[in-house]
């Protein structure tokens, strides 16, 4: 005979569960943990090996690299020298805690103090699932255009900072700084929004800032 | 598929409340799902019909969808509207001081099991 039992349970319970232990254990072996998330082709992987480069030698720096189906992004992050791994979605669209628990034991955190997580392209899925990171940054670029906070709100709800990636190309777009800030600010008026591009290294400086500053009072425990 | 991701986590959570339960055949599967939740129930089936079959705890299991609906309250007005219609400005006031009350849940309500 069946049964009923009520469950009454969210489906994200279990993961957020599992993220804020992974956060708690971050802490402890002073390792700050970013996620980086974007659509396909915002600029991820170039912004991550310019900001490797200016930062590698003042931090020990770890990159996971979340492809679906290829290893292209942690071939040319290895350029770089750092450590990077190849993360297994399995053919998923995001990743979620237990993924990148995996990932960073694989990657081992005891001589890392900034772990870096490339995720899957995509602005709707990694939004709806904690990965432990101690800070989510996310990059809107210019050609997608700056009705993006409207159309995908919970990716910029959920970040802590917003890179506005190829500024080089704005005069080629008609996007509107002023309108996207203020759509954004309405949704998370915490966030931090800083304008650059990966290609021509503007406004990059502004970035690494507030990536050392996290880091650094992250991985001092207070 | 974020679809097929949000499966895999139910398919979990169900697993841990078997074994808790000492349950071994689920027959059905009751799910609250918000409206403005990101969340395609069709898609969110599809998946199901797809995954269950890998798994002999759920191989049978209906799964169920109960849409719920989306309710904005606004702190200037301290009224209520639907969020669907009118987004994040107040359709009273005009207010941007708005927060969401319900329909952004994706939560397993009940299932039947022996
Ligand atoms: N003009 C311009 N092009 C850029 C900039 N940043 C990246 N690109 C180009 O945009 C394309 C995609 O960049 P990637 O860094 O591979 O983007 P991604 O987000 O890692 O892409 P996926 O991993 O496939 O999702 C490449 O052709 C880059 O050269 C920029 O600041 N300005
Ligand atoms: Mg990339
Ligand atoms: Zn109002």
């Amino acid at each position: 005979m069946y049964k009923v039992y009520e469950i009454k349970k969210r489906v994200f319970e279990d993961n957020d569960r599992e993220a804020d232990k992974m956060r708690g254990e971050l802490r402890a072996n002073r390792t700050f943990l970013m996620n980086l998330m974007s659509s396909p082709g915002s600029g991820k992987t170039t912004t991550l090996k310019r900001t490797i480069e200016a930062l590698k030698d003042e931090m020990r720096i770890g990159v996971m690299e979340a492809d679906i189906d290829s290893a292209v992004d942690a071939d040319a992050i290895s350029e770089t020298g750092v450590k990077v791994i190849q993360l297994h979605t399995g053919g998923m669209c995001h990743l979620d805690a237990d993924m990148t628990r995996q990932g960073l034991e694989e990657m081992g955190t005891e001589d890392i103090d900034l772990a870096i997580l490339e995720n899957v392209g995509n602005l709707v899925c990694p939004a709806e699932f904690d990965t432990g990171a101690v800070k989510n940054v996310m990059i809107l670029s210019v050609p997608e255009g700056d009705d993006k906070p409207l159309k995908y709100p919970l990716m910029f709800q959920v970040s802590h900072c917003l890179l506005i990636n190829k500024t080089d190309a704005l005069s080629c777009f008609d996007f509107d700084f002023r309108a996207c800030e203020e759509r954004v600010h309405r949704l998370n008026p915490e966030m931090k929004i800083i304008p650059i591009s990966a290609k021509t290294g503007e406004g990059m400086e502004e970035w690494y800032d507030w990536l050392r500053e996290q880091v650094r009072e992250w991985n001092s425990g207070k | 598929m974020h679809e097929l991701g949000i499966i895999v986590h139910i398919t979990k959570t169900l697993q841990s409340v078997a074994e808790e339960n000492h349950l071994t055949e689920i027959a059905s599967v009751t799910l609250e799902v918000g409206e403005v939740s990101a969340i395609v129930p069709d898609y969110l089936t599809d998946c199901w019909q797809y995954y269950r079959k890998k798994i002999p705890l759920i191989e049978h299991a209906e799964m169920n969808i109960e849409v719920m609906p989306a309710i904005t309250f606004c702190q200037s007005c301290e009224k209520t509207y639907p969020t669907v219609d009118y987004g994040r400005q107040c359709p009273h006031c005009g207010s941007w001081e708005t927060w969401l009350v319900t329909g952004d849940e994706c939560n397993i309500r009940e299932i039947e099991a022996q």
